[in-house]
């Protein structure tokens, strides 16, 4: 939990080819989920959206430092935190703003919600809502590229709370056995829900150890700092690339709120102190702000500028969600059958639906 | 016409479709170098080799999940459950992601995949082992489930299964691998059954029986027996597929004979039965001279006795008859 950088990582080899703009993007990729994240939590206590919000925000840096590093054959899945992956992944900000208003201009034609974003023209494949259920999927994805000959990986994300599910252990097993090129990362904020890490897990130091058990390569990762997520994330993709063998990472990080919006208790398994001091000392933004400023790669009015884009671009896309239409009934019964939605003899051959 | 064993019926399927598509991977627990738990994979490692034929570890949630994320890049994996009574232990990844998947995404994702294995009771091996979950899987919109009766249908089903671009679940049968029929000579050219076509197995006029998998051969017993000593000519309908249904040969057939038996081996609450029956009252109400019966698994989990197992517990040609002379 209290990993704190003690090693400068920003000389590593992969973030010496980090350009000045690189960085710059880097920061404002995090500042548009930040901003994302606020003005949908925003819109949710607004009464405009149904469901359950899980946000992102304090994680910023994991999923825009890993996925900083990712090429055309490298893959990622998550868990229902997911506006984060999606947005870092490529995804416009509409389409995500336009899913969580359940409107058929969503990434997911309203179908999805907050939980189930997907883009998999930009190699993203959700948003999947069963804690720990996503974890076979992701060496699936890895899976399947090595089966097509491919120079690639799968970043699989998951949560604390998502190591004690047994699909994750099966999944852990079946990568090592099969030298299979996924990079599990543990998104650990310290909280299953409600349920502090030392109330949940039975771990020696560290969560990721447990690959030892299956033979597998491990880190532990300060998830605020984004050069050393870069740095030894990298290390782990270029082991997927090269050895074609996986790796259990484990990115310490925080989330300011609760598990989701509707989280009764967040203010009462957490101290406010706990989560000042991780406003305070730990914000990933800020530390990465403070970061290129000290490099003098950004200046105040720099990133003044990028929050306005910002704050314009997350205003344009809940114009556009309010813009689009809610989906027609029709649309119930559609992107069910591959099949059926493609008029294939197949699809037009026997009852696919039993209504009434 | 030639005959194969229905076991070999499915491995020549697999083996054309290794054949046809490089994206074909059979996985699933002993498939590979054991030569399958059943056989019904026999020799296909020696042939097609590691990358093609993959044995998996004891671990169903594992391997069905990394098939599903695989099929999402355009893998076609053809996973063997030992046992569909295994299905438990895969449930999450099942019914969630393969059934879900293309929903969730809006219609941008799809699951190419086959998940197949023996889905019946008969063979005394208790509870956990006899389950029969088509109707279960049947009830996830999403999912496609097919039964195949016969050596030709595994055949002819298998290749369609593996074809298609929807999530299909294969239920064969143990007590079926080992039984011989017809089917045609792959040199007749490309032989598939498509998914949503029942077969009427017998024609008849006096009864509609309506069965899928080793159920149809139990109602074929059964219209022999009530032609022979009861004067009464039977029609037998083989659903094949489940879902998708075709509803279609199924309401023509009840309309010729104005009555119906259904023979399930799944157990009555909510059955593929019950939904068909529903059916049936709802389409042809007017062309009904009696009620819908059927003849289910007698409903309790599956007993070990093998002296009640098949003889008491199953469905059995006795009782389809008795339901028959009850509505005559």
């Amino acid at each position: 939990m209290e990993a704190t950088t003690s090693q400068d990582y920003s000389q590593a080899p992969i973030n010496q080819q980090l350009s000045a703009e690189d960085k710059i993007n880097l920061y404002r990729s995090m500042a548009r989920i930040r901003r994302f994240e606020q003005e949908s939590l925003k819109r949710y206590q607004g009464g405009q959206m149904g469901g359950f919000l899980h946000l992102y925000i304090g994680q910023e840096s994991v999923a825009v430092g890993t996925l900083s590093l990712c090429g055309p054959h490298d893959h990622a899945i998550t868990a229902y935190r997911c506006h984060g992956h999606a947005l870092a992944s490529g995804m416009s900000m509409k389409e995500c703003m336009a899913e969580l208003y359940g409107r058929i201009d969503g990434c997911s034609r309203g179908k999805g919600g907050s939980m189930h974003f997907f883009a998999p023209d930009k190699n993203f494949w959700g948003g999947h809502g069963i804690v720990g259920g996503q974890t076979p999927l992701g060496l699936g994805l890895a899976y399947g590229v090595k089966y097509l000959g491919l120079e690639g990986a799968c970043f699989c994300y998951l949560g604390d709370g998502a190591i004690n599910q047994g699909a994750f252990h099966e999944s852990l097993n079946i990568a090592e056995l099969f030298d299979i090129p996924v990079i599990y990362v543990i998104e650990n904020n310290g909280y299953s829900m409600g349920t502090s890490q030392v109330r949940s897990s039975a771990f020696k130091e560290t969560l990721a150890r447990r690959a030892e058990a299956y033979d597998m390569e491990w880190d532990v990762v300060n998830g605020e700092d984004i050069y050393e997520v870069r740095a030894k994330c990298h290390v782990a993709l270029e082991r997927a690339h090269k050895e074609k063998k996986p790796t259990l990472l484990e990115l310490n990080t925080y989330r300011y709120y609760g598990h989701s919006v509707a989280d009764a208790n967040a203010k009462k398994y957490r101290s406010p102190e706990e989560v000042a001091d991780y406003k305070k000392n730990h914000d990933p933004l800020n530390l990465w702000k403070t970061r290129l400023l000290a490099e003098g790669v950004l200046s105040e009015e720099i990133a003044k500028e990028i929050n306005k884009e910002v704050r314009q671009e997350v205003l344009d896309a809940v114009a556009f969600a309010e813009a689009s239409p809610t989906p027609g009934v029709e649309t119930i019964t559609e992107d069910v059958y591959w099949e059926v939605d493609n008029n294939t003899e197949a699809g037009n051959t026997g009852r696919h639906f039993f209504n009434d | 016409m030639r005959t194969l064993l229905y076991r070999h019926a499915l491995r020549e399927a697999f083996d054309e479709e290794l054949e046809r598509d490089d994206n074909v991977v059979l996985m699933g627990e002993e498939v590979a170098q054991y030569n399958g738990a059943y056989k019904v994979t026999e020799g296909l490692w020696q042939k097609w080799g590691d990358k093609r034929i993959v044995d998996t570890p004891i671990s169903e949630a594992g391997f069905i999940g990394m098939g599903i994320g695989a099929s999402m890049l355009g893998v076609r994996p053809v996973m063997e459950l030992m046992f569909w009574s295994f299905h438990s232990v895969a449930f999450d990844q099942l019914v969630n992601n393969a059934a879900c998947m293309r929903y969730m995404s809006g219609g941008l994702a799809n699951c190419p995949i086959v998940v197949r294995g023996p889905a019946n009771g008969g063979t005394n091996v208790g509870a956990t082992h006899t389950h029969t979950p088509e109707g279960l899987f049947a009830a996830f919109p999403g999912l496609k489930v097919v039964s195949p009766a016969t050596p030709a249908d595994a055949k002819g089903l298998m290749k369609s299964a593996i074809r298609d671009n929807d999530p299909v679940y294969v239920m064969e049968n143990t007590l079926l691998y080992g039984m011989e029929g017809e089917v045609p000579d792959p040199a007749d050219g490309d032989f598939v059954i498509p998914l949503g076509k029942a077969e009427v197995k017998k024609e008849g006029t006096d009864i509609s029986l309506i069965a899928h998998g080793r159920s149809t051969l139990i109602a074929l017993e059964a219209a022999e027996i009530l032609a022979a000593e009861h004067g009464i000519n039977a029609e037998v309908v083989d659903l094949r597929s489940i879902r998708p249904l075709d509803e279609e040969t199924i309401m023509q057939s009840v309309r010729k004979t104005h009555r119906a038996v259904l023979v399930d081996e799944s157990k009555p609450f909510c059955g593929v039965s019950a939904q068909i029956t529903t059916m049936i009252q709802d389409q042809c109400f007017d062309d009904l001279d009696a009620p819908v019966k059927r003849v289910c698994t007698v409903d309790a989990p599956g007993i070990y006795a093998p002296a009640l197992e098949v003889p008491h517990q199953l469905p059995t040609a006795k009782r389809v008859v008795e339901q028959v002379l009850s509505i005559r």
